[in-house]
């Protein structure tokens, strides 16, 4: 390795107070005429529902609110800026087509509410996307409605739902695996089933026999994540799926972690029933603040009756809206989704072709194969199995050596200039009091960004090891140093109010 | 380790802790378990009234770290659960084995709490598996 230093960070930040402790009573960013006609008085009209006091809104100009803004964006961290190796997330960088793409007046300028006749080039555009996330993932038909990835899970879970009641039958329960994420519990449970947790086997992949004593007549389905949250590819996808088919369960993929799979593994082709894809980590869409996201669902023939309403129709050379679908589970989302997304997405598809999907994933799976080769001696891994697109370590040499935790690790990496990785997550890594680093590069990233990245965490090492006060006080570069995360959790302020401030 | 593990107190291999007082047990969780997660957060226990089932999920506890399964001892039945919790969960770091405890629950069957491990057993365990 090259012992790395933290960046020089050299530009001018301003320290930005709360915008509610800006500006003057009375400033506005509108000149508003004088009131030229009765004034109401809404206690006359809304009796109780009338404000007793106005709202405490900040009293600020235009320039006030953009410097304000500005300012603020400028503390921030993006994946246009550096690696954002945040795991289970998928990171991607944003390809500036995409952009230029759903920008243009005939896809930015549409009201979904106009007639379908003139909206026949993004029916076309969705119908496309469909057939072509189908394709990619093994599946009859698909959704684009959900709005991100676990709306997807929800919509999923429905169409299982309405499936077995179709067929006359009322399961209750869900099978998840301890290394889930925690949106599939969630989803189980705003669908009215009940959770079964499956514990990771030793080799930190679903334990089959788990599975076999939990898989009965109750079982509506099982949600399954592969390759999992560990990182690792569950090999005996197909013999799992066969269990829970016997017991008349069907098999759901949270489909997160698609980015390790595309041109190699068709989901849908072992024993996957519905799966979630998320377009903002597998398909470039933005991710996060910047979003919004969207979670379409694929589905094999059986479920086809239950997707949502609408979908999209072919006939001919045109399109239509299709309502009259009679066992669908309903209208999930306004419109259509997101569909700017859906033209993002889209775009980049077209622009990779299955051939560059493939390369992607291959490119990703290498990336985290080859931080993992730098670190796994500094770093125990969590299963010493081969990794696919993301890999997890431990903290336990390094925090038995030197006293410095995972927490400290992600916050001193900061003064290296990166986004810390996820941490402590998924479960199964961090029993047992370890700390978990889940590290996902991605595909863009370079041979030197990726050295960069694994030297900065080597000498954060070789800074425990020397001066461990230096690293459990980090982050030292950024605007604001170590947050109390305990008081902020257990006694949050959500709120700005005027007392508060004081 | 004594002291970090009393001795007349009974430990399950998810860490929670029972002290058996005539069919009433007392039930949290253990200073592994308390030093593993951190700060918590947030506590999510059973009401009065309702039944805990034996290696079942009865609650969470939340730290600054990640949300955690709590897992039932035993069997039986909530008499009373240690509400400043919600407030302060706090005390389980401070006191995990007192101040901190989380239910009491009559127990369903004595022979669930005699074959949890003893502090000894437990100590072993830790050794052997962290």
């Amino acid at each position: 390795m090259k012992r790395a230093q933290p960046i020089e960070t050299r530009q001018l930040l301003h320290s930005e107070p709360p915008i509610f402790e800006q500006g003057s009573p009375g400033r506005s960013g509108a000149s508003l005429p004088p009131l030229d006609v009765p004034a109401v008085d809404p206690v006359a009209h809304f009796g109780a529902l009338a404000r007793a006091a106005d709202p405490e809104l900040a009293e600020v100009s235009e320039v006030e609110v953009t410097r304000h803004f500005t300012r603020l964006s400028r503390w921030n961290y993006a994946i246009d800026i550096g690696l954002y190796p945040l795991g289970s997330c998928t990171m991607k960088y944003n390809p500036k087509v995409n952009e230029r793409v759903a920008r243009w007046p005939g896809f930015a300028g549409l009201h979904p509410a106009q007639p379908p006749s003139s909206l026949q080039g993004a029916l076309a555009l969705m119908w496309s996307l469909e057939r072509l996330l189908c394709e990619i993932g093994g599946f009859a038909r698909a959704t684009l409605q959900p709005a991100a990835g676990a709306h997807g899970e929800l919509a999923g879970l429905m169409m299982i739902r309405a499936y077995h009641q179709d067929r006359g039958r009322h399961p209750t329960q869900v099978l998840i695996p301890d290394s889930a994420h925690g949106t599939n519990p969630a989803s189980c449970t705003l669908n009215g089933f009940t959770t079964v947790p499956l514990k990771t086997g030793a080799d930190g992949l679903l334990d089959l026999d788990a599975l076999r004593a939990a898989a009965n007549g109750e079982t509506a389905a099982l949600m399954i994540t592969n390759p999992s949250t560990l990182g690792l590819f569950e090999e005996r996808i197909a013999e799992i799926a066969e269990v829970v088919h016997r017991a008349g369960g069907l098999v759901y993929m949270d489909g997160a972690n698609l980015n390790a799979l595309l041109g190699k593994v068709r989901p849908g082709t072992t024993g996957v029933d519905v799966m979630h894809i998320n377009l903002h980590k597998t398909f470039t869409t933005p991710h996060g603040g910047g979003g919004p996201g969207s979670g379409p669902v694929g589905v094999v023939a059986a479920l086809e009756p239950f997707l949502p309403t609408p979908t999209i129709e072919k006939e001919g050379t045109s399109y239509r809206i299709e309502y009259a679908r009679p066992k669908s589970v309903g209208r999930l989302r306004s419109f259509f989704g997101n569909f700017g997304m859906h033209v993002r997405a889209y775009t980049y598809i077209r622009e990779m072709g299955g051939e560059g999907l493939t390369r992607a994933t291959e490119m990703a799976v290498l990336n985290a194969n080859y931080l993992r080769a730098r670190l796994q001696g500094a770093f125990p891994l969590a299963y010493d199995r081969p990794s696919m697109h993301e890999v997890v370590f431990t903290d336990k040499r390094l925090k038995k050596e030197t006293g410095v935790q995972t927490l400290d690790v992600a916050k001193r990496l900061m003064d290296y200039g990166y986004h810390p990785p996820t941490i402590y997550f998924p479960l199964p890594a961090v029993t047992g009091g370890a700390g978990a680093l889940m590290i996902e590069p991605t595909e863009t990233e370079t041979p030197e960004t990726l050295d960069a990245f694994a030297d900065a965490l080597l000498s954060i090492v070789e800074e425990a090891v020397e001066n461990p006060q230096l690293v459990k006080d980090a982050p030292h570069q950024t605007a604001i140093g170590r947050l109390d995360e305990t008081l902020a959790a257990r006694k949050p302020r959500l709120r700005w109010t005027k007392q508060s401030s004081t | 380790m004594s002291s970090d593990y009393p001795n007349d107190l009974r430990y399950t291999k998810e860490h929670e802790w029972a002290r058996l007082e005539g069919n009433r047990a007392t039930i949290g969780i253990t200073k592994f378990a308390v030093e593993s997660l951190g700060d918590i957060t947030q506590v999510d226990l059973p009401k009065e009234g309702e039944a805990i089932r034996k290696d079942a999920v009865f609650g969470t506890v939340e730290s600054v770290k990640a949300v955690s399964d709590l897992f039932a001892p035993c069997s039986g039945k909530v008499l009373k659960v240690n509400d400043p919790l919600s407030d302060s969960p706090e005390y389980i770091n401070e006191d995990c084995y007192d101040e901190g405890w989380m239910l009491v629950v009559e127990v369903a069957d004595l022979k669930e709490i005699e074959a949890l491990m003893t502090a000894q057993q437990y100590a072993e365990y830790l050794k052997e598996n962290h």
